[in-house]
């Protein structure tokens, strides 16, 4: 899924896990931290789409839409044990965004969690375009 | 990783580092550490953390940090700040998204050799008694909406209700496992449906049930006052409110950002974004915490049932034999209504513990009856291939820190740090050699939860010690651990 133009970092953060993400578009830049978020909590390459969910999330700036649309991805994986590999967005305006993630639903031996997030936050949290390019940075709460 | 800010600090005394009151800084930082740990903590971001905590409206005293400060978000884990209830504010941020995560602590009637070769049936008995890891429940615990209002509303009081141990555990209880005044019905559809299916169970990261045995005593009244003795086995459990309590933290978060606009308070930090105390927005919040703080306080409570049952079923013994009595329970992350005494005046005051402990003097009216004359049990768990602590409150804690103390050893490295530290190397079998049994439902967090990730919990535990914050009585050591 990655090419050039888009992408993201680990940063070192002593308590938790932070990204840094990139892209070309503000689109782009939501779906990649999207993958980077399930990369942190299991192997993206052993998740297959079988099934959808549409999410619908809304918020004041793009800030607190990045924190509202990865925090309604983590519910999705609680409350329904879903794994997601993949998202696109279909629509991000001012205050709102509108997208489908890809995935199944959790299995025991197939599927690994490597690290529970409890939640994204709002830390140092930064979603700017630069340059004509989206960047973020985002810390999660393990 | 950001902005490199540096932070001006003065040395007190071989404990204690004053942040000076600068820029938008309400009042001054205190920071209690060693020489040798402000190294460490000089590295990462939590030093510029207690200087933002000062930057909120009506805070009394210092902005303070406890010796396993480590960069959180927002507030530092391991930070401690008081809000005036009329002037100040209440920040979910300084909380924390595991509402009520702490730890409670057994004795038993054992000792180390009764429990000899069956350490292992023990700990794999745990791993099945007790859900772990994702989507893992019990099929025997299943609530309606009615039965949640009713956790949210009574915490280990519904539980012992229910059957989940005995009414002299709630004595032993901060709070007696109850927050009084929460509302369920502030407590968003999302985040109820998060806990739904999650009440009893131990969740990921650094939560575990920990079996082991008392290694040293420091105090001998105060430890025969707990009923603690060498060589006694010992059961930590350590878990907190699970989604129930990171969504209402998420969902108050939201509110507070608009809410801080609203009441024109300056963050230097949105994860700081809060409400004055007497607002609806601060009034809702603490209502919605308390519920996920009975949650939690259910959760821990449920969980002891389960491990004394895995000690009857596998060691074949009835309770009055085992004799697994709850000696407390304390909350982390918590922000609470007390009263202080500040410049000589009483003080009602809103208690922000974010990776900190409650530790309250003898003969302070919320200690239990039994241990008025040793003050309240300070539960301190370390990494899994050390030890663990137990402590009391002191008078010099109610003075100086409005009774708060650490609460663990506090990170060193980052998961990342760690995960490569760990490569190549089966962190189960170096415990293993050490004479400690490790199970986890996933294996990906033993290697984040290295035991050199982290502090030595004894130079945490010997700093609180040395301020007078906290008086050493015994140190624990693993046996057995399981793992979420």
């Amino acid at each position: 899924m990655k090419h050039d133009t888009m992408g993201y970092a680990f940063l070192d953060h002593t308590g938790d896990i932070g990204i840094r993400v990139w892209a070309d578009d503000v689109k782009g830049l939501f779906e990649e931290a999207a993958r980077a978020l399930f990369d942190i909590i299991t192997d993206r390459k052993k998740v297959e789409i079988h099934l959808s969910r549409e999410v619908a999330v809304e918020g004041s700036g793009r800030e607190e839409l990045m924190v509202a649309w990865l925090n309604e991805l983590l519910y999705l994986h609680e409350v329904e044990e879903l794994l997601f590999c993949d998202f696109a967005l279909s629509e991000i305006e001012g205050g709102s965004v509108k997208g489908v993630a890809m995935g199944e639903k959790f299995q025991e031996g197939r599927h690994l969690i490597k690290t529970g997030v409890k939640a994204v936050t709002y830390h140092q949290l930064e979603v700017k375009e630069k340059d004509g390019r989206w960047q973020a940075r985002i810390i999660f709460d393990i | 990783m950001a902005d490199q800010v540096s932070i001006q600090l003065k040395k007190i005394d071989a404990y204690r580092w004053l942040v000076p009151r600068e820029g938008g800084m309400r009042t001054d930082g205190m920071v209690y550490a060693d020489e040798r740990m402000m190294d460490d903590i000089k590295k990462d971001q939590s030093l510029l953390q207690v200087r933002n905590v000062a930057f909120l409206p009506g805070i009394v005293g210092y902005s303070m940090a406890m010796p396993d400060i480590h960069w959180g978000y927002g507030f530092p884990i391991g930070g401690v700040a008081a809000f005036d209830e009329g002037e100040g504010v209440v920040s979910p941020g300084g909380v924390g998204y595991d509402i009520n995560c702490g730890v409670r602590l057994m004795r038993s009637g054992l000792e180390r050799k009764d429990i000899q070769g069956q350490i292992r049936d023990i700990v794999d008995t745990l791993l099945v008694n007790i859900p772990s890891g994702v989507g893992s429940h019990r099929k025997d615990l299943k609530l309606d909406k009615g039965q949640q209002h009713k956790v949210l509303e009574k915490g280990a009081q519904w539980a012992v209700d229910q059957g989940y141990g005995l009414w002299n555990d709630l004595e032993h209880i901060e709070e007696k496992g109850r927050i009084p005044n929460a509302d369920p019905d502030l407590v968003s559809p999302k985040a109820l449906e998060r806990g739904r299916a999650q009440l009893g169970t131990l969740g990921s990261g650094n939560h575990f049930v920990e079996v082991g045995y008392v290694a040293e005593i420091y105090d001998e009244k105060v430890a025969g006052d707990l009923g603690l003795a060498k060589d006694q086995v010992t059961i930590i459990v350590h878990t907190g409110s699970r989604g129930l309590g990171h969504q209402v933290c998420d969902d108050f978060i939201r509110v507070m950002l608009h809410a801080a606009q609203k009441y024109g308070i300056e963050l230097p930090d949105k994860q700081l974004c809060c409400a004055p105390l007497a607002s609806k927005e601060g009034k809702e919040y603490l209502a919605a915490m308390a519920c996920a703080a009975n949650f939690a306080f259910a959760n821990r409570q449920i969980i002891t049932h389960w491990v004394r049952e895995t000690f009857e079923q596998v060691l074949r013994m009835g309770p009055s034999t085992l004799r697994l009595d709850l000696i407390y329970d304390v909350c982390h992350n918590i922000a609470k209504l007390e009263a202080h005494t500040v410049d000589g005046a009483k003080r009602r005051l809103c208690v922000h513990r974010k990776g900190a402990t409650r530790a309250f003097p003898p003969h302070h009216p919320d200690v239990p009856a039994d241990y008025q004359e040793t003050g309240q049990p300070v539960l301190i768990p370390g990494d899994m291939g050390r030890c663990s602590y137990v402590l009391v409150g002191t008078q010099q804690a109610y003075e100086e820190t409005f009774g708060s103390t650490c609460h663990g050893a506090g990170r060193l490295m980052s998961r990342h740090q760690a995960k490569k530290r760990a490569m190549g190397r089966s962190i189960t079998k170096e415990l293993e050699a050490k004479g400690i049994y490790v199970r986890a439902a996933s294996y990906a967090t033993i290697a984040e939860e290295l035991p050199e990730a982290y502090k030595d919990v004894s130079d945490v535990v010997d700093v609180v010690n040395g301020a007078g914050i906290g008086k050493k009585v015994a140190q624990l050591k693993p046996l057995g651990v399981i793992k979420g």
